[in-house]
């Protein structure tokens, strides 16, 4: 897996719950990696038994946790340019909706060897969607539900989000937007520049 | 229509003057509507040179140009012009080039300001994600690099005492033989250290080693180099042409230090030292595994003769020796 990701969640450990919880979940998962760099490849397999070990460690659901996991990406101030790469996505939430099939091009378009899950949006009605996720990990799902959640909230909109399940390596979950402009977005100036 | 497909568009008529702005390009001038106002008045053409006059503007219909405006932050944008359907007409499409990140910080652009087909976005998108990138590399490289000082000086350094280990001392004195440059070496064995160990135990040998390393440290230069080569053996590389006298003192306050009861817990230790010394002298073209015997000779002929002194490399102790 990318550094990158094994970053993210050892941050979103850390910036959450503390240095001395990631700690026990370094020992839980026997990982022989404390501190990952984000720029390194690593085995899959510490990722797993790192995520493994996260929600066993902080008595989480797995799916909860990887929702939170989305959540925090998108929503926490130390992850300000995730944000930002993601609402290049679109002006609206509806046109980010419709750039979701793009963006495992535009994440290796920055970063050649990091590889997402492919997704792919259903449109049904104007505000009623499915997205379909493609990911080896079990759970992709739950974190792209945090992650829209909150990027529904940066945009000011409202959306009902439902995980489907998962089917061989498929998983699936509803997006019904019931208000596109539903409070005061955060402002995004493409100039400005994250911290 | 052209403010959908092309919103940094210019519509003039056959004088030159603003008929139509489209919507980005007006934010970028502050001071009132554009309608009406002379284009050439807005921006300068800086290429191609020819073009004076509006008459130039037409002839130019379909050339790639270079504009620079009047006002405010001189921005330079790049253009092209086509005849438009009005006698005399013009229809200009602006375009930021590759000052886009300024221009879209100062005007405070949104998405929004771009056509959906513009590539502007994909483009700030990836000036964006690079430099985080870019940071994310600068800060791996900077973390490999102390990784790497932090190893190289662990390789160089005794774990205990932080003294230079035998294989710093070995190459700091092979390259001042290789520079046949002068210096002296100094061996000191710690005497009755073996007792301090055997009987107060490896606690007390320990600090009894890491007082010895701070006598050293005290007692030499900057620029000498101490280094813990075995157990209980030191050697000090002292450059330049030190003086036999000099260092006859300080051998002598070395062995007094040493001498100092050292309390560990409630007991004492008590050790002492013998040094043997030579000199390396430029031009000689002695060997490091010479001079080391020589170094040798000498410690043995402080230990023969009691220990707790020093001894200077002379070829008549070799022949006591045997």
């Amino acid at each position: 897996m990318h550094g990158l990701v094994n970053r993210a969640i050892e941050r979103f450990v850390t910036d959450i719950y503390g240095r001395a919880q990631w700690d026990a979940i370094v020992r839980t998962a026997e990982s022989p990696v404390t501190t990952f760099e984000p720029m390194m490849i690593y085995d899959d397999e510490i990722t797993m038994r790192v995520l493994e070990a996260t929600c066993a460690v902080m008595g989480h659901a797995r799916g909860d946790m990887l929702e939170d996991f989305g959540t925090y990406l998108v929503s926490h101030p130390n992850m300000e340019t995730v944000r930002r790469l993601l609402r290049f996505g679109g002006v609206t939430l509806v046109e980010f909706l419709h750039s979701l099939d793009d963006l495992p091009d535009r994440v290796r378009l920055a970063i050649p060897d990091l590889h997402l899950p492919r997704i792919e949006l259903r449109e049904w009605t104007a505000s009623d969607y499915v997205l379909i996720c493609e990911a080896a990990l079990d759970g992709f799902g739950h974190v792209m539900i945090g992650v829209l959640r909150s990027l529904a909230d940066d945009y000011g909109a409202l959306a009902l989000l439902t995980h489907e399940g998962r089917s061989g390596d498929v998983e699936s979950v509803s997006i019904s937007l019931v208000e596109t402009e539903f409070a005061e977005g955060r402002r995004f100036e493409l100039g400005a520049r994250a911290s | 229509m052209l403010d959908v497909l092309c919103p940094m568009h210019l519509v003039l008529n056959k004088t030159g003057h603003v008929t139509h702005a489209g919507p980005t390009l007006a934010k970028l001038f502050d001071d009132g509507p554009l309608k009406g106002r002379r284009f050439l008045e807005m921006f300068e053409l800086k290429r191609p040179h020819r073009i004076q006059t509006m008459a130039d503007l037409r002839r130019s219909a379909g050339v790639k140009l270079h504009l620079q405006m009047r006002q405010g932050a001189r921005l330079e944008v790049k253009g092209v012009a086509a005849l438009g359907p009005e006698e005399g007409s013009l229809v200009l499409n602006l375009g930021f080039g590759i000052g886009i990140a300024e221009a879209v910080r100062s005007f405070e652009l949104t998405g929004g300001d771009f056509a959906p087909t513009d590539l502007t976005i994909e483009m700030l998108y990836l000036l964006e994600a690079k430099s985080a990138a870019m940071d994310a590399l600068k800060k791996l490289n900077g973390n490999l690099a102390s990784s790497v000082e932090e190893a190289e000086e662990q390789a160089l350094s005794d774990g205990l005492t932080g003294l230079r280990n035998r294989r710093a001392m070995d190459h700091v004195m092979g390259r001042l033989i290789e520079w046949d440059r002068p210096f002296a070496v100094m061996q000191v064995d710690l005497d009755f250290f073996k007792k301090v160990n055997d009987t107060l135990g490896h606690a007390a040998g320990d600090h009894v080693l890491k007082v010895v390393a701070g006598i050293f440290t005290e007692l030499t230069r900057d620029d000498d180099v101490v280094a813990r080569v075995g157990g209980d053996e030191f050697v000090i590389l002292l450059p330049g042409e030190p003086r036999k006298d000099g260092l006859d003192r300080m051998g002598k306050r070395i062995i007094a230090r040493l001498e100092e009861p050292i309390p560990f817990e409630d007991q004492t230790c008590r050790i002492s030292g013998s040094i043997g010394t030579s000199f390396f002298k430029p031009g000689s073209g002695q060997t490091q595994a010479a001079l080391m015997d020589d170094v040798d000779v000498a410690l043995y002929a402080s230990k023969r003769a009691g220990r707790g002194r020093q001894t200077f490399y002379d070829p008549a102790l070799r022949a006591a020796g045997d």
